[in-house]
């Protein structure tokens, strides 16, 4: 979801010199690897950024796929094979996204890729996927409003995280006023007309609404946050819905401590704010504030399955203090739900996959089950965490259960009758008052 | 299975019998009160706040405030609640008992928002009365905030007391705020708490104002025009809220443009991994601040002195290490420089990136960097505060030492005349490595000031590079007065244009504004005038 690039148009132009050089060397490496392997491995794309403005959050998944690839060869493998991770650098670059994912379809035939974190990024490499026929794992929330056949979405959806978060500041808070402040592009935007349609079938009234946006990499937050403070001071409990993407976060915050606002005065809950993103910051002014994930490393299992994980991940990385996030979990869960589909139809065919995938079940990091739906969203629980002074989340609230992902939002009138559904309909936006799928055509 | 059931019934019995037989040393509403911290429930833990704090036991202060600190700490098992102090003793919280050691099961007793205001609250009443001055005015500010009418009785005993000027008027100002809520409070007295929130006028009172709800008539009336006169002379403090706003923002850009201004300004280079050399600067901090945290913990408030001098030798050194192996190469080819510089600063990014890992790295504030100050109706952050002296203060050294130092003279000397100034016996090349160093050295400076408002990560210089050139051409190229005047100007007219047109149309605006102002004035604000420019 985040799209980091706060260069401008020259300065990515300028790059492509150096990017095409590096392109170069990689697909070299590619093809190196790609002759070695024989008929008896399973490839496993992995098309994460490793350098350019979205390294700082891509690294870390490309990091989980090869510990989770480690894990289940350690297993034996799937359907007696080894995997074989073929890792490709799209370098923050979203046309670039497009020719690597053909790349490592065409020429190293993966069977599965694991990648995306924007929604840019996502929407690039789409017509590719169609095309030439393959699935891809999503792993970041994001806006909804999309269901592919290729496409399965291990993160978010907007009713996954944004409505349960304001359902909780409206019943455990009693706000009464709201600010979205958001980071001007289109996941901030599209998320702020679900929430305000929301807010607004809820009885808030359009005044008691200030919604705010910022360009990317914003750092001088000084006449936002003493807006806010105005804002607050109707009379009116007050909080502040934050979908600042992640690099703006730090100075946000930063100036929310200095000018004293404290999270019991006005609370911040933010849904790109995870433990990576507080591993910049000193996080003692900000204890309260809050953020919205299916996934908190904090959160204690009964079957000690979220403890093992972080154990195994720290001794994979070799990196004791290394933390866990949301996107990582969604990762474990897509990659665990593709091994069971794999396992299922006895082959990594994707038409066969894909088929086979809706109604797989695979365990969560926070002692469920998540199932994959027929409109390749998945169900999550919802936990709502306040943060502490180490950098870490206390959970303060969850959904009673699992959390069914809607592709398309209720609260939308151009959505609220689109369904998703690959199993039944074959179709991802089906219109349920028409009776008719609105094809690729919308 | 009935013998298995007849033992559960008779273990029952005489847990029940036990708890009957063990209650009556602690019952009472209190040590119940005490034991609801141990259910790990925020509604009981909010409910025990209330109990204990109206209670009037002398455990409750302790409580309260080891709740707020986290050092209450509760055994889910045996239900038993302890304080632990600062000095590592602990006591019983519901006895007052001292013990020896806390169990391992016990762990702190957890808060959320609502209960940490009802903390607040709590501690607001029971503090009231500390012989301490700056515990009584927080104590009466809580009070103030959370407006409780229980609260009433304490803060009517606490102002009969009370001697000390700035306390008593807050005394005053709760009291109002309890008043204009309470329903069955007196007109007079409803007239009187307006009439002191309107002398108050700050956006609290606003608030507190805005939102009373139903009242008398003429309560209604007389809190109409407080607000209205609030309002207006908050508008006031707007205006001045809005300048010092911009000269903050005005001296963060004039500090990442200073060293540009002498890299690009005074000797033409165009410098694309100027903001690279404000990163390491920025990295620099955060490697002292790491030594001194590991190895000297004491020193940590000095990091950022520290931290000045070597980021900018580090940050110079790698400037003429940079001048000599590529850019002396590529004097005169503007376009050849810009990719050099560019590719430059990719490199150097990706080898920070591979050094340091690709997420932030944490940069703490020293203690007299952090927090604000009230001055007026506006709120000055130390940080911004200290910045803008510091940018000042360097802007003032590097002016001092181009004028009046013999090696300032040789660099004014070769940038205006380089033949001239060679055949005078100037070291040209010499010179050369040695101004890129210091516009590079300053680079560093920036970065060790933005460390503090920004995020320490790879990608820190890039977002700094392009408001540094629009800050230099807009200025004047060559001119560090026009550099001053220029970022005050670009900082102060984008946060009056801020609050009208909001961030995104903001930055816009100001873009087209220099690109017309350009067209116009195609060498900025200051030009330089004479041979100096086509050198």
């Amino acid at each position: 979801m985040f799209s980091k690039s706060t260069h401008d148009i020259a300065a990515s132009f300028s790059r492509r010199g150096v990017l095409a050089a590096t392109a170069g060397l990689v697909l070299g490496l590619a093809s190196l690897t790609g002759a070695k392997a024989a008929d008896d491995t399973i490839k496993v794309g992995v098309l994460h950024s490793l350098s350019g403005t979205m390294a700082i959050s891509e690294t870390t998944l490309k990091d989980t796929i090869l510990f989770l690839i480690d894990e289940q060869n350690k297993k034996g493998g799937v359907l007696g094979k080894k995997l074989e991770a073929v890792v490709v650098d799209p370098a923050s670059n979203w046309p670039l996204f497009a020719e690597k994912a053909r790349e490592l379809i065409t020429k190293d035939k993966v069977s599965v890729v694991f990648g995306c974190w924007t929604s840019v990024s996502r929407k690039s490499v789409l017509p590719v996927f169609k095309e030439l026929n393959n699935i891809l794992f999503y792993p970041v929330q994001y806006e909804g409003e999309e269901s592919e056949r290729n496409v399965f979405y291990t993160g978010a959806a907007p009713n996954q995280q944004a409505i349960p978060a304001v359902d909780y500041l409206m019943k455990e808070e009693k706000v009464k006023r709201w600010v979205l402040a958001g980071t001007d592009y289109v996941y901030p935007r599209t998320t702020n007309k679900i929430l305000e349609a929301y807010l607004k079938s809820k009885g808030v009234a359009q005044e008691d609404i200030m919604i705010n946006y910022t360009p990317f990499g914003h750092s001088d937050w000084q006449t936002i946050v003493a807006d806010i403070k105005k804002f607050g001071s109707a009379g009116k409990k007050t909080a502040v819905v934050s979908t600042i993407n992640g690099d703006a976060n730090v100075p946000f915050y930063k100036e929310l401590g200095n000018q004293g606002i404290k999270a019991k005065d006005i609370p911040v809950v933010a849904f790109s704010v995870g433990e990576e993103e507080l591993a910049g910051i000193d996080t003692k002014p900000l204890v309260g504030h809050l953020a919205a994930w299916n996934y908190f490393q904090s959160i204690k299992t009964k079957d000690g399955s979220n403890e093992k994980f972080i154990k195994d991940w720290q001794a994979y990385t070799k990196n004791p203090k290394r933390v866990t996030n949301d996107p990582m979990e969604a990762h474990v869960i897509g990659f665990a739900m593709w091994v069971k589909a794999v396992e299922k139809v006895k082959s990594t065919d994707p038409d066969k996959v894909i088929d086979a995938l809706p109604g797989i079940e695979a365990p969560n990091l926070t002692g469920g089950v998540s199932k994959m739906l027929p409109n390749h969203h998945i169900t999550k629980p919802v936990f709502i965490g306040e943060i502490k002074g180490n950098g870490q989340f206390d959970v303060v609230w969850k959904t009673p259960g699992l959390v069914a992902g809607d592709a398309w939002s209720k609260e939308l009138d151009g959505s609220k009758d689109l369904i998703g559904d690959w199993v039944g309909k074959k179709c991802g936006n089906f219109n349920t008052k028409t009776n008719k799928c609105l094809g690729s055509g919308s | 299975m009935p013998a298995h059931l007849s033992a559960r019934l008779c273990s029952l019995a005489l847990s029940l019998f036990l708890i009957a037989f063990a209650l009556p040393a602690f019952a009472g509403p209190f040590e119940d009160a005490v034991a609801k911290f141990a259910n790990d429930d925020f509604s009981d833990t909010e409910e025990a706040i209330g109990v204990v704090a109206g209670s009037g036991n002398k455990l409750a202060f302790p409580i309260i405030s080891a709740l707020q600190d986290g050092r209450l700490m509760a055994d889910p098992d045996s239900k038993k609640v302890y304080v632990t102090g600062a000095d590592g003793k602990s006591i019983d919280a519901a006895t007052g008992e001292a013990v020896a050691s806390v169990p391992d099961s016990a762990s702190a007793v957890r808060l959320n928002n609502r209960l940490r205001r009802s903390v607040d609250a709590a501690l607001g009443s029971l503090t009231l009365q500390s012989p301490d001055v700056g515990t009584r005015l927080q104590a009466a500010q809580s009070v103030f905030k959370s407006h409780e009418e229980t609260a009433l009785e304490a803060v009517d005993a606490a102002l009969a007391k009370e001697s000390n000027k700035s306390v008593k008027t807050a005394l005053g100002e709760a009291r109002a705020a309890i008043l204009l809520f309470k329903s069955d409070a007196t007109e007079v007295e409803k007239l009187e708490a307006v009439a002191t929130l309107k002398a108050r006028g700050d956006q609290d009172a606003l608030a507190l104002l805005t939102g009373m709800g139903d009242q008398p008539d003429s309560v209604t009336k007389a809190a109409a025009s407080a607000i209205s006169s609030i309002q207006s002379s908050l508008a006031v403090w707007s205006t001045v809220q809005n300048a010092w706003y911009g000269l903050s923002l005005g001296s963060v850009l004039l500090l990442a443009a200073i060293g540009l201004a002498i890299t690009f300004g005074v000797m033409g280079v165009i410098n694309m991994a100027h903001g690279e050399m404000v990163m390491l600067g920025a990295y620099t901090t955060f490697v002292v601040q790491e030594v001194i945290r590991t190895r000297y913990p004491g020193l940590f408030d000095y990091s950022l002195l520290i931290a000045v001098p070597l980021a900018f030798v580090v940050a110079g050194a790698i400037g003429v290490l940079i001048e000599r192996s590529i850019i002396r190469f590529l004097y005169g080819r503007p376009l050849e420089t810009l990719l050099a510089t560019w590719g430059l600063s990719l490199v150097l990014q990706q080898a920070v990136r591979t050094m340091f890992g690709p997420t932030n790295r944490e940069v703490g504030n020293p203690s007299w960097m952090s927090g604000a100050f009230e001055l007026g109706q506006i709120t000055i952050t130390y940080n911004r505060l200290w910045i803008l002296c510091f940018t000042l203060a360097v802007f003032a050294i590097l002016l001092a030492m181009l004028r009046y130092t013999a090696l300032g003279l040789e660099m004014r000397a070769v940038t205006q005349n380089r033949r001239m100034a060679a055949s005078m016996g100037i070291a040209t090349s010499r010179v050369d490595a040695l101004t890129f160093g210091l516009g590079s050295g300053i680079a560093g400076i920036a970065g060790v000031a933005l460390s503090q408002i920004d995020n320490v990560s790879p990608n820190l210089g890039q977002s700094y590079i392009i408001d540094s050139f629009m800050v230099v051409v807009f200025g004047g190229v060559g001119n560090l007065w026009g550099t001053l005047v220029g970022a005050f100007t670009l900082g102060i007219a984008n946060k009056f244009l801020e609050p009208v047109a909001g961030a995104v149309l903001g930055k816009i605006a100001i873009l087209v504004l220099i690109i017309l102002f350009i067209q116009k004035r195609p060498r900025g604000l200051f030009a330089l005038k004479g041979r100096a420019v086509e050198a």
